[in-house]
């Protein structure tokens, strides 16, 4: 009885395979990693819920598909003032917002939306400040609140924004999430039917995709929105399928329940290669994995005894045991998809030989030192206590006794960000293509005291006063001499022990076309097309 | 009859302080704070940190937290979810009917082919059959969730393509208003082939699921059966004449089903602990997910509200076969 029901539960899903594919609607499904908060772009900043708000909105600035590189979206031009203090946006006409049920727009996106957007989060006096907690994590997180001093409407298609003090990287920081623009219209509605926390609940943009529904943690639907200025999408539907398990997420790719997948387990990322219908794009992430070693404590004040660490660390047998070839070995600590990037930086030799003289030529002997490992997986470190047990043989070769610690990861990152740590496990994966997101983790801000976010507690003020620099010009070619200066320094203080870059997987069924490869690590279907 | 009610539903109320206080002090004892959480590697000022803790009540003592937390329980209010901002009660009771179905087809399977199973083991003591069948037994006890979830998977999802690998339903079918009973909402609207959908991927969960208490209630039929055969009222049945369908069927199982009904209601709990496993193998939106993402979120209103909403479930259940066992046993009754 059981049989004869799969059976022709086979047949006949195999028959509606058949008449689906015979019609015209063409469907993307995407099995993403995990169930967003919200759908409120300028909430929350975890990757996975960006991913769902990414297809409704846009922003002023975008990044082009594929590079780190800023593009007119929402704001067809910029003008920054002489003393990098004011920016006055022009935005784009024809631009609509997105029609749902229940709500139609009326007039095409103009500032009052812009403004609107961004005095939500930094106006506290905005009625729609509070709705849903009154805390923009990236927002807040980027310390906007301080920087922005103000958002203007200077006429209907013209906003004029207003900081603090110059922010070089500020064209690329409007380009992120939690600046999308929403619907003045949309948030006047809701507010007038006492809805208001609907905003951040059924979003309404002028992006590629309009909001369908969301089934908790199960699926969340989009249609392509017929009326985008950048045109409409090839694809009709666009459907996520939450699906936890990196194993089932293969699974249901292989059954081909599933078009596209992120984040495959690493053991798979053969299989799937191997596997006729299915291809596998790889691109490097936007990360770093390092080990810190704490400047305030003995012997890591000594430079020389940083840098033998450096040539101690084996960094193939980590990628080759722990990343399974999915990495490759860095230098620098910031990766090379980035713009400033310094490739001139030579890197410290795997030497353990010449790494064990150093050390005894520092006055080095019997050093039994804690060395902490992750205890969670993170996309820069997939497994911290294979990490650390080679970390702690490559030590024993140059005579030094490291022991194995871990805490609870929320413990963990208490006591690294405390100073706890005299050696420890950590990375960092970037919000912005911007080189600062990476290398102020290394500041002291000129204070000669380590923040929080400088986990090896080292401070030198001459990469201060670099990376001070750099945020004060937006002038690329300058920047990227300030940093190039800046990572030279880093490298040859041995302030850190840089490991790896981890690749970014995804497979993909044959018949997706068009998918880039986001350096950011965002997943973006605009421009995709079924074959 | 009423004073054993009375006396059960009474009970209820300690049981829920202590599964309250139980779940608060456990989860707050666990280091991290949902900030913490939501922050990862990045730093915020602790000025800003203490701000946000302080609007979620999080920095008042813990003493005052718990009676600040019942006192609102018993006005009916959860709290809200720390993650997703929505009331804790509208997130779990969104996500409960999965589990429920889940569960409830789980338990069908399981007590369809035990309890026949058991029967048919306990009268043929001793054969090839009954040492089979509980040699079955005793393995679906021991395998782990989620290594059986994902072979059966790798066997008729992705090997033979009999059931679908994961999910509720076909990608395809969407119902606008529903009760989220998938196997209700498809059968009542009109999309064609909605309800096999539903039913089809209902198939590998429920068998994952079911497989425990399958394996214990089968034991317990057997072992209920086998006591309840040897009694005398049996053998003077048979010497009546009365059929072996007669015997075995309706006087004998009556009898036996007394503790097996108890163990059933104890599976429950079992369940809604399997539910968590097998919710996250096939990607079933249910409670059990739901809760331990909470957990590792330390989003603590949501953990709260759901193992209390859990509790009360179990609870209710077992207050239920309780009543049920006074229906089955009259001599139990009567008695204080």
């Amino acid at each position: 009885m059981k049989v004869r029901l799969i059976t022709a539960t086979a047949a006949l899903a195999l028959l509606l395979g058949m008449s689906a594919a015979a019609e015209a609607a063409s469907t993307l499904r995407y099995c993403s990693e995990g169930s967003p908060e919200g759908f409120g772009p300028q909430l929350y900043d975890s990757g996975t819920t960006l991913d769902v708000v990414r297809p409704v909105f846009n922003r002023l600035v975008e990044i082009k598909f594929g590079t780190t590189d800023p593009m007119p979206s929402l704001a067809e031009k910029w003008e920054v003032s002489d003393d990098g203090l004011t920016y006055t946006f022009h935005l784009r006409k024809g631009v609509k917002f997105q029609t749902i049920k229940g709500f139609k727009p009326t007039r095409e996106m103009n500032a009052d939306d812009v403004v609107f957007s961004f005095n939500r989060m930094l106006d506290k006096s905005n009625p729609y400040h509070d709705v849903n907690g009154g805390s923009y994590a990236y927002f807040e997180g980027m310390g906007m609140p301080d920087k922005m001093k103000s958002v203007e409407k200077v006429d209907d298609m013209t906003v004029k924004i207003t900081l603090a003090a110059p922010e070089a990287p500020f064209i690329s920081e409007v380009a992120m999430e939690w600046a999308s623009i929403l619907s003045k219209e949309y948030a006047d509605k809701l507010a007038k039917e006492n809805k208001k926390e609907q905003i951040d609940q059924i979003p309404v943009g002028t992006g590629p995709f309009t909001f369908v529904s969301y089934e908790k943690d199960a699926v969340i639907r989009y249609k392509a929105n017929k009326d985008y200025w950048r045109g409409k999408q090839k694809i009709d539907n666009l459907v996520f399928a939450i699906t936890k398990d990196p194993a089932v997420r293969k699974a249901k790719l292989v059954a081909g329940e599933c078009d596209i997948m992120p984040y495959p387990a690493a053991a798979d990322i053969d299989a799937l290669k191997a596997n006729p219908k299915l291809t596998v794009e790889e691109s490097p992430g936007l990360n770093i994995a390092y080990l810190t070693m704490n400047a305030t404590m003995k012997p890591f004040d000594n430079k020389t005894v940083r840098q033998a660490i450096n040539m101690a660390i084996n960094k193939d047998a980590i990628i080759k045991a722990e990343y399974l070839g999915g990495a490759s070995a860095a230098k620098n600590p910031l990766p090379p998809t980035i713009w400033g990037y310094n490739d001139a930086v030579q890197p410290y030799p795997y030497d353990p030989d010449k790494a064990k003289q150093m050390l005894e030529g520092a006055g080095v002997k019997d050093l039994s030192v804690d060395l902490w490992y992750q205890p969670v997986s993170r996309p820069y470190n997939l497994d911290g206590k294979k990490m650390g047990e080679l970390m702690q043989a490559d030590l024993a070769k140059v005579g030094i006794k490291a022991n194995l610690v871990t805490y609870d990861w929320a413990e963990y990152l208490k006591r690294l960000h405390n100073g706890e740590a005299p050696m420890a496990q950590i990375g960092w994966t970037g919000d912005i293509g911007d080189p600062d997101n990476f290398l102020y983790l290394h500041g002291c801000g000129g204070t000669g005291k380590a923040p929080g976010q400088n986990n090896e507690k080292w401070c030198n003020n001459d990469y201060d006063a670099l990376l001070k620099q750099g945020l004060e010009t937006s002038d690329q070619a300058k920047r990227v001499e300030i940093y190039a200066k800046a990572e030279q320094l880093i490298h040859d203080e041995a302030a850190i022990v840089p490991i790896v870059h981890s690749v970014v997987f995804m497979p993909m069924s044959k018949k997706v076309q068009g998918y880039v490869m986001d350096p950011l690590g965002f997943h973006n279907f605009e421009g995709v097309s079924l074959k | 009859m009423i004073r054993f009610v009375v006396h059960r539903v009474l009970l209820i109320i300690p049981t829920f302080l202590g599964a309250a206080l139980l779940t608060f002090t456990l989860i707050h004892l666990i280091p991290g704070d949902p900030i913490q959480m939501m922050l990862g590697e990045k730093v915020i000022d602790p000025v800003r940190k203490a701000a946000m803790l302080a609007q979620y009540g999080l920095d008042r003592p813990l003493y005052v937290q718990f009676f600040d937390y019942l006192w609102q329980v018993a006005q009916g209010d959860l709290g809200k979810s720390i993650v997703t901002k929505n009331p804790v009660w509208d997130d779990f009771f969104t996500l409960f009917p999965a589990t429920l179905e889940l569960a409830v087809c789980a338990m069908v399977f399981a007590i369809v082919v035990a309890i026949p199973a058991g029967v048919l083991a306990a009268e043929k003591r001793g054969s090839v059959y009954d040492h089979a069948l509980m040699g079955a037994a005793l393995t679906g006890y021991s395998m782990p969730i989620f290594w059986w979830g994902l072979l059966l998977i790798l066997l008729f999802s992705i090997h033979l393509g009999w059931t679908p690998v994961s999910g509720r339903i076909d990608l395809d079918y969407y119902f606008d208003e529903g009760t989220n009973f998938m196997l209700w909402d498809s059968l009542m609207s009109d999309q064609e082939g909605a309800f096999v959908s539903a039913l089809s991927h209902l198939i590998l969960p429920s068998i994952v699921l079911g497989t425990i208490p399958l394996a214990v209630i089968a034991r317990m039929t057997r072992s209920a059966m086998l006591e309840v055969l040897g009694e005398d009222y049996v053998r003077t049945a048979r010497a009546k004449g009365l059929s072996g369908f007669r015997v075995v069927g309706i006087h004998a199982l009556r009898n036996a089903m007394i503790p097996v009904v108890t163990v059933i209601g104890l599976q429950v709990g079992t369940l809604m602990g399997g539910a968590i496993l097998t919710e996250n193998i096939f990607s079933w939106p249910g409670v059990g997910s739901w809760l331990v993402n909470s957990i590792y979120q330390r989003d603590y209103p949501s953990v709260q509200g759901g193992v209390l909403l859990i509790a009360g479930l179990v609870i209710l259940v077992n207050l239920s076969v309780d009543l049920l066992y006074g229906v089955l046993n009259p001599r139990i009754r009567g008695r204080r």
